[in-house]
């Protein structure tokens, strides 16, 4: 563990963290209301295939993984199988108040609060609900934290899996499956 | 055939990736400006093939590893006989049937592979692309068996070459009009253009047989992507338009034809499988048919224009 600010990437890493920072592909978790915002950066008036980002289909092809708005406990299980499924190195932001504190559902029973409990989140972008703008300029500051190497979650989730799953697992509660696998 | 030939495939592959990638991300700024937009850098596509070479990766068992391989080792072998300009890297070789069994190595690969994932989507995409396949590549295949009985050679090269030398209309895109309609046709099924892209719909079936690449997996489909389609449009280039007499010549006509096609599909809507099974053997069939026996029985096409 290095404890300086020190740059201690290879020239090789280097290279990779600006193709990585120049080519954002995004799997977007639209299971809130932020994805409504998505539809005008993406198309033609903030335009967000200008810094090299775009929509994929699959988690397996993403690098970036968008969760735009609140997650009940039900969606949580979902996306942490969907963040699981990404390949390294790996990219989470979190999208709207309800992804910092719970937002407007920061009471509910069937919501979580922190997103940043659960998985690694490497940027947030405030607001309810951030407009283009916000987004475009929370994307910038992404690319500039991807291009420093500063964008470690996925690091980070790796060396302190344990302390996430134990808040997974306390979140999600015993579940019990009655299908034909289980009994 | 001595070591030189084999440092021009090499150098003839690098080419063929520089020059295709390149014009990759040359048509996403045209695919663009249709919609209104500014669009990516014109390296964009160079910078997407890195990332994805250089993120970790996720394997699904040794048929999806050996699919990618098998199916990138094809293409990259097919596209040594295909002739640029009069250029074969391997004389002699480029034989329109050698091209059409080695594409199928890596075509064959790709679905093995795509299948070898396990997910439902990916074979759903591999069912769609060999229907698709099947429904564009006959009446291409009527057309080009008419052009090889008129012109008695099935040398791509030879094929080219005889269309050079008198202009526009010495090409067999004009010769044979219906021939030609065809073949821009069939091109823009081969190449999975908007209609005919109902294999990778991404918001349907996820990607299709794409769904569950990631990483260097995903690079790898990306440069056989790039490596496939040159072999396509430069079937149809040196088939119908004529070749070119130099390298200027071939690459214009190239980018014209791709940025074409890019253009058309850039305003088309998404055909269903069946509906494009459908409109391929209604009417490019009935096109082709009626082009075959025009040539075969009046000898039309082959001696009209001159």
């Amino acid at each position: 563990m290095v404890l300086d600010k020190k740059d201690t990437r290879n020239i090789w890493e280097k290279i990779g963290d600006y193709f990585s920072a120049n080519s954002i592909w995004m799997k977007w978790y639209c299971t809130g209301c932020g994805a409504i915002e998505m539809p005008p950066t993406m198309t033609s008036r903030f335009d967000m295939e200008r810094l090299g980002m775009g929509p994929m289909a699959t988690p397996r092809q993403a690098d970036v993984l968008l969760i735009t708005g609140y997650l009940s406990t039900k969606t949580l299980r979902r996306v942490i199988y969907s963040y699981e499924q990404m390949n390294s190195p790996r990219y989470i932001v979190g999208f709207g108040s309800c992804t910092i504190n719970g937002g407007i559902y920061y009471d509910s029973y069937a919501t979580i609060n922190q997103l940043d409990k659960y998985l690694p989140v490497d940027l947030y972008i405030a607001g309810c609900m951030p407009r283009p703008e916000a987004i475009m300029n929370g994307f910038a500051a992404l690319i500039e934290m991807i291009k420093k190497g500063e964008a470690n979650g996925w690091r980070h989730y790796q060396e302190n899996y344990e302390w996430y799953k134990k808040n997974q697992l306390e979140s999600l509660g015993e579940v019990i499956i009655n299908d034909e696998f289980h009994e | 055939m001595n070591a030189m030939n084999f440092i021009y495939a090499f150098l003839m592959l690098v080419f063929v990736f520089i020059f295709q990638t390149s014009l990759t991300g040359f048509n996403r700024k045209v695919t663009a400006r249709l919609q209104k937009r500014y669009g990516a850098r014109w390296y964009q596509q160079f910078l997407d093939i890195f990332k994805a070479m250089r993120k970790d990766s996720t394997t699904h068992g040794w048929v999806f590893d050996f699919g990618v391989i098998m199916a990138l080792g094809g293409i990259m072998a097919t596209v040594i006989f295909i002739p640029v300009a009069g250029f074969r890297a391997f004389p002699g070789t480029d034989n329109v049937f050698v091209i059409s069994y080695l594409l199928a190595v890596g075509m064959l690969g790709m679905a093995m592979s795509a299948a070898g994932s396990g997910n439902p989507w990916a074979s759903i995409g591999v069912g769609r692309a060999l229907t698709n396949m099947l429904a564009y590549d006959i009446p291409l295949m009527i057309v080009i068996f008419t052009m090889i009985f008129a012109f008695d050679s099935a040398s791509v090269g030879e094929l080219a070459k005889m269309q050079q030398g008198m202009g526009i209309l010495g090409w067999n895109a004009f010769r044979m009009p219906l021939g030609g309609i065809v073949a821009v046709i069939a091109l823009m099924g081969m190449l999975g253009k908007k209609p005919f892209d109902s294999f990778i719909a991404p918001a349907e079936i996820a990607s299709g047989p794409m769904v569950e690449y990631g990483g260097k997996h995903l690079g790898f489909m990306f440069i056989l992507h790039e490596f496939m389609t040159f072999i396509e449009v430069s079937l149809i280039i040196n088939l119908f338009f004529g070749g070119g007499a130099t390298i200027w010549e071939y690459m214009l006509k190239y980018a014209v034809l791709y940025t074409f096609t890019n253009i058309v599909s850039g305003v088309m809507p998404r055909f269903k499988i069946d509906q494009a099974v459908k409109y391929f053997y209604r009417v490019p069939l009935a096109m082709a048919i009626i082009q075959g026996i025009v040539v075969i029985f009046t000898g039309l096409g082959v001696t009209i224009w001159f």
